[in-house]
């Protein structure tokens, strides 16, 4: 019986169905429980969280990223199925935390100062949600001081940093020194991405890694996890 | 159910209506003064005995100066029938055509001589050997009914393609002028489903393959209700000319009541005035004047307004199809087709480069929208072919189906109507109230029902550009991938009564 409902959880993130609402791919499957209903009767029925998550919620996601991958699937799919499983791990964050089980890490995520652009910055958030990250959207057009206090007051082991422009770009390189007078920078793995910076930029302004895309910063993050065990 | 084809919403035009009617009466003094010249005596007599005006012009060559009086021209516009079938074996491939609507129907052709084989050699780069590259390296040959086979194969599976003219003519050692016909009709038509038209090399084969095509459509009421083939011919020889055999087999055709494309192919610069007032009344006086005496033969008779103008290159005074003005005329004729309520058998895509490549793909790409846009009904847009009409690769002709498909997605007409409009207020709403502000979640229900354009599909991975590495790869699928021939039995009858078929098309009889 939990056998059936944890591959219904993962049809269902293959399917990008956050809820009953959700039309997904297969149209047969409207009405029926998403991935949020799902996830609560597996709760109900006392299956551990990390069974949903192991067995459900990320071989799911295994499927998807093998979907697109073969241009079967694309980002707005990819992006269906991150939000569903985000929405799960909002439901499982409370009893994985009473239980002392660890999130991948913790992420922030910004767009510098003087730069209002966020699409990728989304979809960054959504899909490292969606990939097991405890992700800490602090927004667009983000002073720097807002950045470095979040740092140093919520400790995440990864910054996002995001910029569109090649006049806001700079502002990354500002972050970066000011984490270092700050003495926080060894602290966090800083990623940075968007249209204006490079590989080059990144290396520059000392920061850990450019990610081309979201795709590139889960590959990125789980090579920091596999250097760090 | 006939194929869709593309219906041009508000078709393009150049003319105002006023532009339409002056062409049309300067043809119609064309007509009369100089009127044509006829070097076919049967055309003659039956315009004579209608009221035209002939003239013995002396010479070498037995000629008559026909005076082909308006009225008389437009009593054919008024027999000539305003919508035209033109069927398929596959019933599903039928096509069908009204004058006034502007749907557009893709269609390949036409013969070449030249069949392009694709290969894609290495290269090893002198300094780095580590480094290499595939170049396409385009090899010219004569074409075969090999090859011809293999175009309507292909032709049969891109999605695109409405119907079918041949795109390359049969020259091996064991075709004759005698064997020609029968033997690129079967190819064809044994290897593709849909509508078939084509010229004749000889009148003699004419009742070969029609009866050919009434045993394909199962007899004759068959093949009138189902019409699996057509034919072209270019009875009008620019400027003014009756051709002795083209209009023989005109004729004759009309006589069985087949479709027919009335086609002239003035050259802007030399047979006909560079100027497009010139050439417009011109042509327009040429198609008029095979219409009219196609109506004369049998009032009634299914006739395309065949219109295959083009400029003429300063250069070599050879055909200009990649020029604009090429563009500009067959989108005069389009308008004037429409103006007599006539389908049209319009021209595009006939492109100067002789290989595939860049100056193909701008050439081609420019005349196929803006002539589509025109909503010609017949649009003969010459899939495959290059160096004007003297080579096919079809390698090409796949490239141009996945532009095809782009064209057709771009023609379609504009869905804004008030709960369209409404629905999008809603997500709107909805979509600022959320903090991403993405309307992504909206594509999903789209991304797979056909309302968002595809990429292009032959785009690469790296910097390299593999367009034609990817194209190739496709064409091999679509051969790989079967048609539906001929039934066994239907096949074993035509082998039976229409000589001149070679042995090896029979498919049953190599496979056995």
């Amino acid at each position: 019986m939990s056998e059936d409902i944890i591959a219904t959880i993962k049809e269902n993130v293959i399917q990008g169905r956050k809820t009953q609402e959700d039309i997904g791919i297969d149209e047969r499957l409207e009405g029926t429980p998403g991935v949020v209903e799902l996830t609560q009767q597996a709760l109900e029925r006392n299956i551990s969280p990390q069974v949903i998550i192991t067995e459900g919620l990320t071989a799911g996601m295994q499927v998807v990223g093998e979907k697109y991958s073969t241009k079967e699937y694309f980002i707005p799919d990819m992006l269906a199925s991150a939000e569903a499983v985000g929405a799960a791990m909002d439901i499982l964050k409370p009893i994985l935390e009473s239980s002392n089980v660890e999130t991948k890490g913790k992420f922030a995520i910004a767009t510098v100062k003087g730069d209002i652009h966020d699409i990728g910055k989304n979809i960054v958030a959504i899909l490292l949600k969606g990939a097991g990250y405890e992700v800490h959207d602090l927004g667009t057009d983000i002073p720097t001081e807002k950045v470095v206090d979040f740092v140093r007051e919520e400790k995440p082991e990864y910054l996002g940093l995001s910029a569109l422009l090649t006049t806001t770009m700079t502002e990354m390189g500002v972050v970066m020194k000011t984490l270092e007078e700050n003495k926080l920078r060894s602290s966090v793995k800083v990623l940075i991405g968007g249209a204006a910076v490079s590989e080059e930029f990144a290396h520059e302004i000392d920061a850990d890694a450019y990610c081309v895309d979201a795709f590139q910063a889960i590959k990125v993050l789980e090579e920091f996890e596999i250097a760090k065990a | 159910m006939p194929r869709k084809g593309i219906l041009v919403d508000r078709p393009y035009e150049r003319l105002t209506r006023e532009q339409v009617e002056l062409i049309h009466q300067a043809s119609m003094q064309i007509l009369t003064n100089p009127g044509l010249i006829s070097f076919n005596r049967e055309a003659v007599d039956i315009l004579h005995s209608h009221g035209a005006e002939v003239e013995t012009i002396t010479g070498d060559h037995q000629s008559w100066q026909v005076k082909i009086p308006e009225k008389l021209v437009l009593k054919a516009l008024d027999s000539a029938p305003k919508t035209v079938k033109l069927g398929a074996r596959n019933p599903d491939n039928a096509l069908i055509m009204h004058g006034d609507e502007p749907r557009v129907y893709l269609i390949t052709g036409s013969e070449t001589n030249i069949w392009l084989d694709v290969d894609f050699p290495t290269y090893v780069n002198k300094t780095d050997h580590s480094k290499e590259i595939r170049v396409p390296e385009f090899k010219p040959r004569r074409g075969t009914v090999d090859d011809l086979c293999k175009s309507a194969h292909v032709c049969e599976h891109l999605e695109t393609v409405d119907g079918y003219i041949r795109t390359v003519n049969i020259q091996d050692r064991d075709i004759t002028e005698e064997n020609k016909d029968v033997n690129k009709f079967f190819a064809s038509l044994n290897n593709n489903t849909k509508h078939f038209m084509s010229g004749l090399t000889s009148l003699k084969q004419l009742n070969n393959v029609v009866r050919m095509a009434e045993l394909i459509a199962g007899g004759k009421k068959e093949l009138e209700d189902n019409p699996i083939i057509s034919f072209i011919t270019c009875l009008v020889k620019s400027p003014l000319q009756f051709v002795e055999d083209t209009t023989d087999t005109f004729i004759e055709v009309c006589r069985r009541g087949l479709p027919v494309a009335v086609s002239s192919s003035p050259q802007a610069g030399t047979t006909a005035p560079i100027k497009e007032s010139g050439i417009m009344a011109q042509i327009n006086a040429e198609v008029l004047a095979g219409i009219t005496l196609g109506q004369l033969v049998k009032p009634g008779t299914p006739v395309l307004y065949g219109s295959v103008p083009v400029r003429a290159r300063m250069d070599t005074l050879g055909d200009s199809y990649g020029s604009v003005e090429t563009s500009q005329y067959n989108i005069d004729c389009v308008q004037m087709a429409r103006f007599y309520s006539l389908p049209n058998y319009s021209t595009s895509g006939v492109c100067d480069s002789k290989i595939p490549g860049q100056q193909s793909s701008i050439e081609r790409l420019f005349s196929d929208i803006v002539v589509a846009m025109s909503g010609p009904q017949y649009l003969h847009c010459a899939f495959g072919l290059l160096d004007c009409n003297s080579v096919f690769c079809l390698l090409q002709a796949v490239l141009d189906d996945a532009h095809f498909k782009l064209l057709e997605f771009f023609l379609r007409q504009p869905r804004i109507d008030q709960p369209e409009l409404e629905a999008m207020l809603k997500q709107i709403r909805e979509v600022v109230a959320t903090p991403q502000k993405l309307y992504i979640s909206y594509i999903r229900p789209l991304l797979r029902s056909g309302e968002i354009s595809g990429l292009y599909p032959f785009e690469g991975n790296g910097e390299t550009d593999d367009v034609f590495e990817i194209a190739y790869e496709q064409m091999k699928e679509l051969l790989a991938k079967p048609v539906e021939h001929i039934d066994q039995e239907t096949s074993a009858r035509i082998f039976e009564e229409i000589p001149g078929i070679l042995p090896r098309l029979n498919i049953y009889e190599s496979r056995s």
